[in-house]
């Protein structure tokens, strides 16, 4: 076979573009190696493992990875960052991927844990502080699983574990300025 | 001679589903004359989802809270694992320039003032070779679990090793108990997915409960209320799935060092956990 015709660069694309600039990471840096993946503790569950999301990233497959559970499996554990031998932000870059997916409006593969982080947040943003209780009434009620964890509660609440009433603090009001500020900030300039 | 005194950031779980972990750990900063002024007015910092919302946000939050410690101006001293983490990273993000001056805008004032952000094991790390102690816990063997956000990023933490972290370890030892080696240390326990997929928060955790029953522990101590309540609240369920022997008490580093201190394990919620760890320390004559 004849050894003269150039290797054939990688398609430049918007999305690995895309995804480099919000993240920080250089995407070419990764050179396959799988370290990543044998350390995930949730790749046994995840469709496209992370060494085949960056790799997917590189090829510019926009929709398989923004459509993939793995964005959302990520438990931001930093095991692959701390072990790549390319250094790459790992866990960054799957941040910038779930924050593309929001704003794209794709469907998240895993939508669970998407509904518990918007629940999460809405309270932080109502009382300052997050209220356990409501954070797992509300779950159960807009997941479609009543009954997640119900076994568990008599016993958190003769433990003390969980208070009845939403925390009063006394700058909640300033913590929903600072939301509001961002998605100003953000609409103004999108990042 | 190190800080004596700190500005203190509970975080949301201290006040409920770890409760235990703020009661001992005031308890034994009081009993070594560590003084911690819990921070005014403090509010979430928005750990386990904020970066999955905005990064500007990750970063605007929890610099609130530099701000409130930024006044007193003392280090701040941060028990949850995953508010130290996210208060060092804003604290890292706002070491740019132009990350500052957009922050600043948003949350309304300075931000200059550079925090010192520690976890409490380091706090009480300086303190091992000085602690009165009432009570040797030498019949005890304790398997110590750092989870992911004490030690991971190690760049931007700098706490410990990532992979085979010591402190704990020390510390623990220094109450003459015996830590043990093991493979599980900053093994990722499931973080915050009990709600949304309890199945990974089971498996991870049965795998580190598993090992550390397996290897002779007595107990696991842990610094983070997501790791506790994994390995603990949801213990009952993992045996229920897994069905092994893997029945094993979870408790705070504090309340180890509390006993260590002589407070009873009445003062350091001990009878909170779900797993009950009188037995145990009946058995090894520690209660």
């Amino acid at each position: 076979m004849a050894i003269d015709s150039p290797i054939t660069p990688l398609p430049s694309s918007e999305f690995r573009l895309f995804v480099e600039r919000r993240s920080g990471q250089h995407i070419l840096r990764c050179y396959q190696c799988g370290k990543c993946t044998a350390g995930c503790p949730a790749a046994y569950t995840m469709d496209i493992g992370p060494r085949r999301i960056m790799r997917a990233i590189q090829l510019g497959m926009k929709d398989e990875v923004l459509e993939s559970s793995t964005i959302w499996l990520c438990l931001f554990c930093q095991t692959c960052y701390a072990r790549c031998p390319r250094e790459i932000d790992i866990p960054r870059v799957m941040e910038s991927l779930r924050l593309l997916a929001a704003t794209s409006g794709k469907r998240a593969a895993e939508k669970d844990i998407r509904l518990f982080h918007r629940i999460f947040l809405s309270l932080v943003q109502r009382w300052g502080r997050v209220h356990e209780l409501t954070l797992g009434a509300l779950y159960n009620l807009l997941s479609g699983h009543p009954l997640a964890n119900a076994t568990l509660l008599p016993r958190m609440l003769t433990r003390g574990k969980l208070s009845l009433l939403p925390p009063r603090v006394k700058w909640a009001s300033e913590v929903k300025k600072v939301f509001d500020k961002v998605k100003a900030v953000e609409e103004r300039a999108p990042l | 001679m190190t800080s004596r005194a700190y500005a203190y950031y509970p975080g949301c779980s201290l006040h409920s589903t770890a409760k235990e972990y703020d009661v001992s750990a005031r308890l034994v900063c009081e009993g070594l004359g560590i003084e911690l002024y819990e921070l005014d007015g403090w509010t979430c910092c928005g750990a386990s989802s904020i970066h999955s919302a905005s990064r500007l946000l990750s970063t605007a939050l929890p610099a609130r809270e530099l701000q409130l410690a930024g006044r007193p101006g003392l280090p701040l001293a941060v028990a949850c694992a995953m508010c130290y983490s996210r208060l060092k990273l804003a604290a890292h993000e706002l070491s740019d320039g132009a990350t500052k001056e957009l922050v600043e805008e948003i949350v309304g004032g300075d931000l200059s003032g550079t925090v010192e952000v520690v976890h409490l094991l380091k706090v009480l790390d300086g303190e091992r070779e000085a602690m009165p102690l009432k009570r040797s816990l030498s019949s005890l063997r304790v398997a110590c679990y750092y989870g992911c956000l004490l030690v991971r990023p190690c760049g931007v933490l700098d706490f410990d090793d990532e992979e085979n972290p010591q402190t704990m370890d020390r510390l623990i030892e220094a109450l003459g108990a015996r830590s043990i080696e093991w493979d599980f240390k900053t093994e990722c326990c499931g973080a915050s997915m009990p709600l949304s997929r309890p199945d990974i928060v089971l498996r991870l955790s049965y795998r580190i409960l598993s090992q550390a029953k397996q290897l002779g522990a007595d107990c696991i101590a842990v610094a983070c209320p997501m790791c506790h309540s994994n390995l603990d609240t949801y213990q009952g369920k993992i045996r229920a799935k897994y069905k092994g022997n893997i029945e094993l008490p979870v408790l705070y580093f504090t309340q180890l060092v509390g006993l260590a201190l002589g407070f009873s394990p009445r003062q350091l919620l001990l009878n909170r956990h779900f797993t009950d760890p009188l037995p145990m320390l009946k058995a090894r004559g520690l209660v």
